[in-house]
């Protein structure tokens, strides 16, 4: 079991230096002179080539890659090129908002997603079934900005005008100060994830209740109650966990969207930006900080199969 | 030769299972998709004929125009255009890269992906493990960090989906080939010297189409999502192209005042979707055993 959680570490650590090459190759791609990019026009030809010398553009390849790849490491982003200053202080605070953002949804969807999942399992096949289940198809086919518009026409313009579409916080105030400008994205955020959660929890639930051990508590006379919380409930749940995983994951990147559409000041909203305005630097740490959360909770929920999968309990297998 | 055209053998053929697309139709849940798909593709395919105002779409200058006048019948938007005439022209185009990328996804996936199943080892390694490297990064992100690069370009959009979407179809088509291809009708054909293209082309493909469609119908879904997601976030169709996507974003700013302008294309994408997901539900119940049905 070591021997395949070290595996997959190393694995993970692998794809990630590869995700880095990608997205280091990527700028490479880009047509024009960095150095001119930043200087501008008017530049003359003494101050690009300072500059070059300065940028280590005038490094090999591969040099430049590895002095990159160390400067992440401890967390130098390099230099924006659209507002001149370090990427790190640009991105700090937005970490923080999409954090909070991200583990309200999560926090939600999660719980909220296994109950109604375990619910339409157990009610297969009656309406409160046939409802959850066509909720879930419609939610889970939906992009998540026509969810967010939806949200805001019902909740903040039209019917129930309640609740802030936009966040507004001053800036260098904490976002978590003004909650119910978390509401709508928030929610946004669970209504894309839970539907998956959901069906992936009626299935596994399904197939659990048809196995032989469920059959055989319930033959013996266990409370039905305890066969669902006691036997059932725990197999249903690591298969789900890797489900969970890969919706925690996506959100890391469609939280893009959801910022971009209530104006969250978050690391989504800045990608945009980033993105608009070909700023390379910004969008190359972003990539990466968010191919590398994307990284670790698959990681995690790997490691959460491979712990709870009683057939590799045992010592010796491999 | 009298064995196999004796009779009981012909009635068994007759009582063959039904194939994949009648299975598909026989489902409630499959004839309400295609109805609410039919519906947005015939807009997005016939709009384009039928536009009240020209292509432009500029009939007065009145901002943010009230619905229901004379000049239009779902208002203007914040630059004068008839709001209807821009909802028309805008669907052919997100339905035409959606499809290609989608088609480009599958091409490169599902050869990829068969590829890797039939040959097995350092090929197979070498397609799943770059798999891998780009399945780590989200979707959307990858899109965004190409368009940074590349530019918003038409043929930008189409390939970078296509791309995210190559290594999910790879992995489906991969684990479909695996269990076709140790089968005996394989081996005989390998006997008889078939070159392997062919093997792959008249023998697995036929195979292993029922999770081929369930994929392309999911991707497809995707792919009109991802595209209208990029437009929406400004870095997919440039204005003043009009693209639902598009449209959303330049009226939500009026939103209250004029609604028209985000509801007609919220809705259309969201019944476009809600419809694709709902064909390829009924898609992945019915190829469920559907390869049960023909082995027999």
């Amino acid at each position: 079991m070591t021997h395949l959680i070290l595996r997959r570490l190393a694995t993970s650590v692998l794809i990630l230096l590869a995700v880095s090459l990608l997205v280091f190759v990527a700028t490479l791609l880009l047509p024009g002179d960095p150095a001119q990019a930043i200087l501008g026009q008017q530049a003359t030809p003494e101050r690009l080539a300072a500059l070059r010398e300065q940028m280590n553009l005038n490094d090999p390849i591969w040099q430049r890659y590895l002095s990159w790849l160390g400067d992440l490491t401890v967390g130098d982003f390099g230099v924006s090129a659209a507002s001149g200053g370090p990427v790190i202080a640009l991105l700090g605070e937005r970490i923080g908002a999409s954090l909070v953002l991200l583990v309200a949804a999560a926090s939600i969807s999660i719980p909220v997603g296994l109950l109604v999942g375990t619910y339409s399992a157990l009610h297969r096949g009656r309406t409160g079934d046939h409802i959850t289940t066509g909720a879930s198809l419609v939610l889970a086919a939906l992009p998540e900005f026509v969810i967010g518009i939806w949200l805001i026409t019902v909740f903040s313009t039209t019917i129930f005008p309640i609740l802030p579409s936009v966040t507004m916080a001053p800036p260098g105030e904490a976002v978590w100060n003004y909650p119910s400008q978390l509401v709508l994205p928030a929610l946004t955020l669970v209504l894309v994830v839970t539907p998956y959660i959901t069906r992936m929890m009626r299935a596994t639930m399904l197939e659990v209740l048809d196995s032989g051990y469920v059959e055989m508590a319930r033959l013996k006379g266990v409370p039905e109650r305890q066969v669902i919380v006691r036997h059932a409930l725990p197999h249903a749940l690591s298969p789900v966990a890797q489900v969970i995983a890969i919706q925690l994951a996506w959100m890391a990147g469609g939280v893009v969207v959801v910022e971009f559409l209530f104006r969250y000041p978050g690391i989504g909203q800045a990608l945009v930006d980033a993105v608009a305005n070909r700023d390379v630097q910004v969008a190359q740490a972003l990539s990466i900080l968010i191919a590398a959360v994307y990284i670790v909770v698959n990681l995690l929920a790997d490691m959460v199969g491979i712990l709870t999968n009683p057939k590799l309990r045992t010592g010796g297998s491999r | 030769m009298s064995v196999i055209d004796s009779p009981q053998l012909v009635e068994r053929e007759v009582e063959a299972p039904p194939g994949l697309l009648r299975r598909l139709i026989r489902q409630r849940q499959a004839k309400i998709g295609v109805a609410l798909t039919a519906a947005v593709v015939l807009i997005a395919l016939f709009g384009p004929l039928v536009l009240p105002w020209g292509a432009t779409g500029y009939t007065s200058t009145e901002f943010a125009g009230r619905p229901f006048k004379p000049e239009g019948l779902f208002g203007t938007d914040n630059l004068g255009r008839d709001v209807l005439t821009r909802f028309l022209d805008g669907g052919l185009r997100l339905l035409m890269f959606a499809a290609l990328a989608t088609l480009l996804g599958m091409i490169i996936g599902g050869l990829s992906g068969m590829a890797a199943a039939y040959r097995g080892g350092i090929v197979d390694s070498a397609i799943m493990r770059s798999n891998d490297v780009l399945l780590a990064l989200p979707q959307l992100v990858f899109a965004l960090l190409a368009i940074t690069v590349l530019g918003p370009q038409s043929w930008v959009l189409v390939t970078v989906i296509a791309i995210t979407h190559a290594p999910r179809i790879a992995r489906v088509t991969r684990s479909a080939t695996v269990a076709v291809v140790t089968e005996d009708f394989i081996r005989a054909s390998e006997m008889y010297a078939v070159p392997k293209w062919k093997i792959l082309v008249q023998d697995v493909l036929p195979n292993i189409t029922g999770p081929l469609m369930v994929e392309l119908g999911l991707r497809m879904t995707y792919s009109i999502g991802a595209l209208a997601s990029l437009s929406f976030l400004g870095l997919g169709m440039q204005p003043p192209t009009a693209d639902w996507g598009l449209m959303i974003n330049e009226n939500r700013i009026a939103l209250a005042i004029q609604p028209w302008g985000v509801i007609l294309p919220v809705l259309a994408i969201a019944v476009l979707t809600v419809g694709t997901n709902l064909i390829t539900d009924s898609l992945a119940r019915a190829s469920a055993n559907l390869n049960v049905g023909e082995s027999k």
